[in-house]
């Protein structure tokens, strides 16, 4: 019972919760390697090795590898390598054990830096420093220490604005399927996003995406890396599967120390969880563990609740970590788990479509199915504009309503519809091309974006806009001549 | 949680998780409650075989070692409760997280007792006499709060006798004595056992109505007092906010909120909302009703397992005072995959989606909890259980939905598509049933609202009616639909907008009394019995549809929460706006 190591003491961000002796003391080479099997290496004679521990792996020829501790039993330690056991043989390899979980160093000596997934740089620079160490997967927030999500951050993006407005502190999905400018989108929400007077950081974290994905996003936010206030953590389709792991823990451990040591807003985004949780998938299979649906592990909601639940805005701290994750819906399925689990964990989510693309329209949100449930706390009265929260839902419901009168229009054609029913088929037109549809670099004005609203809906009768008070029709709806 | 018994302390042998196997140790019971390794972290047993035992770690288990000491507390998982519980916030395992650092770390497992709690000072009001005779259930005496729930002492159970002794009035901590019952000394606060249920004299058949102020619950699938409900709803159909409206409006004592696996930002703005609104019938703020349980999705997940429990054991301590509490656990599934997660480490053979095979008899060991009964102290109580279920892909038919609808009274389904054109609360009046309406109606009868029943029928007839029309006027046209037809649909649309929709966010719509709902649904019957009128008149229904009925559908939050006296008013000037048309 009684330990040498004392009480611990709770963690103070800036300090090493691990003593020096655990860091540096366990160094010994194991070389007994009992198997090899997918992502997995069993060591033996590893007594004494803890649970989540991180290792070195080193080979024959002097590379080297990591390793997560996934399981320990008796002398024996169930490790998972992260760039794959490709060319491992039983004989030869060396593990070296760190004595605790994995750590990164934090600091602002991140901003400007472009690194792969595990935070080597790739740009040719010095290995990142800085300023502390911390723990990848992170301590749960005391959620009495939360500060409900209150202030909006703009994208200069109208319909996401407009009609979806993205929180500080939130986590807020793009929903989306292959072929789509999913990517895009999350780029020029990188590119655009900014916070009223505060201090804005952007953290990228790829996670299989393509080469030419990568050139994209590099090329993007080249001008946001070169002012500083950005970190791309890059992980290509063709690198380690396992590695994916890591990439969307260490993004917001990074986020965190700047948003609650450095007090900048931080916004995360994370492309693509698919490719994250197939990679979780992986590593539960190697293990021949039982699966829940579609083969993923039954702890993937936890799991992902890990990653995502590290958004927030914390009292007494001035900064605040915003995530924005993407993910592809194989075949468009929104029930498949991985975009089912984080609709449940995310406040909202937004939905992109392929019909509305097909209409041409950038961004191609399917705005009925989008929804963002802080926009209530973010927009209106002292966040945004009086009357934002009333031209959203009335643009919602009002877009609702000409979608049926477009269906019936299909019946019945557009001539045998009431008069209503055609002013709600000439306001979807209007909506769409005028608010919803935008460049891929143009950055909108909350007031442009609102305006845009409005002269939609002058389309409408008056007696149509019941969401809408008399003194905002007064004051904002556009009188036309006629 | 000292060790009791030297020799009973064993050594970590396997680590996966939340999964710890251990071996040496003896005399170990089932549940009991061990520490692992330097950190101490808490762990229940959950098998023993010879020495060895297996346990799931209610921490996160990162660094723990193969032979690292594992030390038994010779007790069960159990809570520390008495005087201090309202307002407050607690993790799953019911450790105060108000006076927690702002990162949890496992650190924190060292200090079971929290320094904060036990030194503060209540002030204790004696009421027993000593010298007589009491037994568990009496009450020894009585302690006030911020709010105006008096917490009372309890003789706890099992214990009876001559008191003895009776601490006087003024100050003591909860630790203290305040009272001694033949040999037994009774402190202000007690350990109580989370698994357990807590004793009570004989369950009440008769249903009473539970008022949430909320219209499609209180007029369409109302709750008894007691009895247990379940929301299941896939995500963005609006739970949450729903079980929060619960939270704010039910006419209960105490409210035991349970954030189970869900968001923290989420149990940030109960907490937030709770504290800045003000409960209209004692004047005292929301909060200082509730005592909050969040175990959010990012916490330990075995202390999740552990929440639900924590929640039913606090209501049903504050039962035990002769209050009426209702428990509202979001959400029941992140539980459910807590145990699916154990048994899985654990080898537990699957039943169905890789949910163990007590799945069920866990669910009703929780929904059982429920009930309205005389306590050990003779008064009249009651634990409401509300739990919502998040079905994987909305799927209804998922083990957590189809279990759990099989405990209880009431289901309030939440529906998609009424979410996705913004009807809240999407409960579905297709897919939802209340099992004790009959007898509620019955309850109504006898209490001044002989109509409720009446009411109930026709608003569930004609949504019925409007539903079956609507998909007919899909194949053949609206306009192929005779007069009366076409009445019923409008009526079903303004049933649906006018009455069932509710604004959680307005002042006068979030909550609504049952006297203000009666007079709603009036106002859309009798425009409905108007339209009828004028069809039969002759009328043109394409001139009925084009005439305004923003009045019928505002009322709801153009006036007060219990303000029917307008709603009626406003049913004559729309009559005769409509009888007016020709």
């Amino acid at each position: 019972m009684k330990d040498s190591t004392g009480p611990a003491k709770e963690p103070i961000e800036g300090t090493d919760p691990a003593p020096l002796s655990d860091r540096f003391g366990a160094q010994i080479s194991h070389g007994d390697i009992r198997e090899v099997r997918g992502p997995l290496l069993v060591v033996g004679g590893a007594g004494g090795v803890g649970w989540d521990e991180f290792a070195t792996i080193d080979l024959a020829g002097g590379e080297s590898r990591h390793g997560l501790v996934l399981e320990v039993d008796r002398d024996l330690a169930t490790l998972q390598v992260l760039e794959s056991t490709d060319g491992m043989s039983l004989g030869g390899i060396g593990v070296r054990f760190d004595g605790r979980p994995l750590h990164v160093q934090v600091g602002t000596q991140w901003l400007g830096r472009v690194c792969n997934g595990r935070g080597e740089p790739l740009d040719g620079g010095p290995p990142v420093t800085g300023t502390a160490t911390l723990p990848v997967s992170g301590w749960p927030l005391n959620p009495v220490y939360r500060e409900p999500p209150q202030e909006p951050v703009l994208t200069g993006i109208s319909v996401i604005d407009g009609l979806m407005t993205l929180v500080r502190g939130q986590k807020l999905p793009i929903f989306s399927v292959p072929g789509l400018p999913h990517l895009t989108l999350a780029t020029q929400i990188a590119a655009q996003a900014t916070s009223s007077g505060q201090s804005f950081r952007v953290v990228f974290a790829a996670m299989g995406l393509t080469h030419a994905d990568i050139a994209f996003v590099r090329d993007r936010l080249e001008e946001r890396s070169a002012e500083k206030e950005l970190i791309l953590l890059l992980n290509a389709a063709d690198d380690p599967v396992i590695e994916r792991i890591l990439t969307p823990r260490i993004a917001p451990t990074i986020a965190e120390h700047l948003a609650y040591t450095e007090s900048h807003d931080v916004l995360v985004v994370m492309s693509d969880m698919t490719s994250y949780a197939e990679a979780v998938r992986e590593v539960s299979a190697a293990r021949r563990e039982i699966p829940a649906r579609r083969g993923y592990p039954g702890y993937l909601y936890s799991d992902l609740a890990t990653l995502y639940e590290r958004c927030g805005r914390v009292k007494g701290h001035d900064g605040s970590v915003t995530i924005v994750p993407v993910l592809t819906m194989p075949a468009g399925d929104i029930t498949h788990p991985v975009p089912d689990l984080t609709g449940y964990i995310t406040e909202g989510q937004i939905v992109l479509a392929p019909d509305i693309a097909a209409r041409g329209i950038y961004p191609p949100v399917d705005v009925l199915s989008s929804l963002s449930r802080l926009m209530r706390s973010g927009a209106g009265k002292g966040r945004t504009r009086e009357d934002h929260p009333d031209v959203a839902a009335q643009v919602l419901a009002a877009l609702a309503r000409a979608r049926q009168a477009t269906e019936l229009a299909e019946l019945v054609g557009e001539a045998a519809l009431s008069e209503t029913d055609r002013s709600y088929i000439l306001y979807r037109t209007l909506v769409e091309k005028g608010l919803f549809d935008q460049a891929r670099d143009e950055s909108r004005t909350l007031e442009d974006t609102l305006g845009r609203a409005w002269t939609a809906l002058a389309a409408l009768p008056d007696k149509e806009l019941t969401m809408l008070p008399r003194v905002f029709l007064d004051r904002y709806l556009p009188r036309s001549g006629s | 949680m000292e060790p009791v018994a030297e020799g009973k302390d064993g050594q970590v042998v396997r680590v996966s998780g939340p999964l710890v196997e251990i071996e040496g140790v003896e005399r170990l019971s089932m549940l009991e409650l061990m520490t692992l390794g330097p950190q101490r972290i808490a762990a229940e047993t959950v098998a023993i075989a010879g020495t060895k035992a297996t346990l799931q770690a209610y921490e996160y288990t990162g660094g723990l070692k193969v032979g690292d000491v594992a030390a038994a507390t010779g007790a069960e998982l159990s809570s520390l409760m008495g005087p201090g519980l309202l307002g407050q916030v607690f993790d799953g395992l019911m450790r105060p997280l108000s006076s927690a650092p702002m990162w949890l770390t496992p650190a924190r497992s060292q200090s079971t007792a929290d320094p904060v709690v036990l030194a503060r000072e209540w002030t204790f009001v004696p009421t027993a006499v000593p010298g007589t005779n009491v037994s568990a259930g009496d009450v020894l005496g009585t302690v006030p709060e911020s709010g105006s729930v008096v917490h009372r002492v309890l003789v706890p159970a099992g214990v009876y006798g001559v008191l003895s002794w009776v601490a006087p009035e003024g100050k003591v901590r909860v630790l203290d004595p305040i009272a001694v019952v033949a040999d037994h000394v009774v402190s202000l606060a007690e350990r109580v056992p989370i698994r357990r249920a807590r004793p009570f004299l004989a369950r009440h058949t008769a249903a009473v109505p539970l008022h949430t102020g909320q219209r499609v619950l209180d007029l369409v699938f109302p709750l008894a007092r007691g009895a247990a409900a379940t929301v299941p709803g896939g995500f963005g159909t609006g739970k949450t906010m729903m079980l929060q409206q619960v939270a704010k409006w039910s006419d209960a004592d105490v409210i035991v909120y349970v954030g189970c696996g869900e968001r923290g930002n989420e149990m940030a703005d109960v907490l937030d909302g709770l504290s800045q609104l003000e409960d209209a019938r004692t004047g005292d703020r929301l909060i200082d009703r509730t005592v909050i349980i969040a175990n959010t999705s990012n916490m330990p997940m075995m202390a999740r397992e552990a929440s639900i429990f924590t929640g039913i054991t606090v209501a049903e301590y504050y039962r035990d005072m002769g209050y009426d509490v209702v428990v509202i656990a979001d959400s029941t599934s992140r539980w459910a995959e807590a145990l699916r997660e154990f048994a899985n480490r654990n080898g537990d053979l699957p039943a169905e989606e890789g949910y163990p095979a007590n799945l069920s008899s866990e669910l009703a060991s929780f929904y059982e909890r429920a009930g309205r009964v005389t306590t050990l102290g003779g008064q009249s109580a009651s634990v409401t259980v509300i739990g919502a279920v998040s079905p994987p892909g909305g799927d209804m038919s998922e083990p957590v939905t189809t279990d759990s609808q099989r405990f209880v009274r009431s289901l309030w389904m939440l529906d998609r598509d009424l979410a996705y054109s913004r009807h809240y609360p999407a409960v579905s009046w297709t897919g939802s049933f209340a099992r004790d309406a009959e007898e509620l109606g019955n309850w109504h009868a006898a209490n001044g609202q002989p109509g409720w029943a009446i009411r109930r029928a026709r608003t569930v007839a004609l949504l019925a009616e409007s539903d079956r029309l609507a998909e007919l006027a899909e194949i053949i046209g609206r306009s192929s639909l005779p007069g009366h037809e076409q009445v019923l649909l409008l009526g079903g649309r303004l049933l649906r907008d006018g009455v069932l929709m509710q604004n959680a966010l307005s002042n006068n719509d979030g909550y609504c009394s049952l006297e203000k709902g009666a007079a709603l649904l009036d106002l859309v019957f009798d425009v409905v019995d108007a339209c009828q009128r004028l069809v039969e008149r002759g009328v043109a229904v394409a001139s009925i549809e084009e005439a305004d009925f923003g009045p019928v559908l505002r009322a709801r939050e153009e006036f007060g929460p219990s303000d029917d006296a307008s709603v009626r008013a406003r049913s004559a000037e729309v009559l005769a706006a409509l009888e007016a048309l020709q």
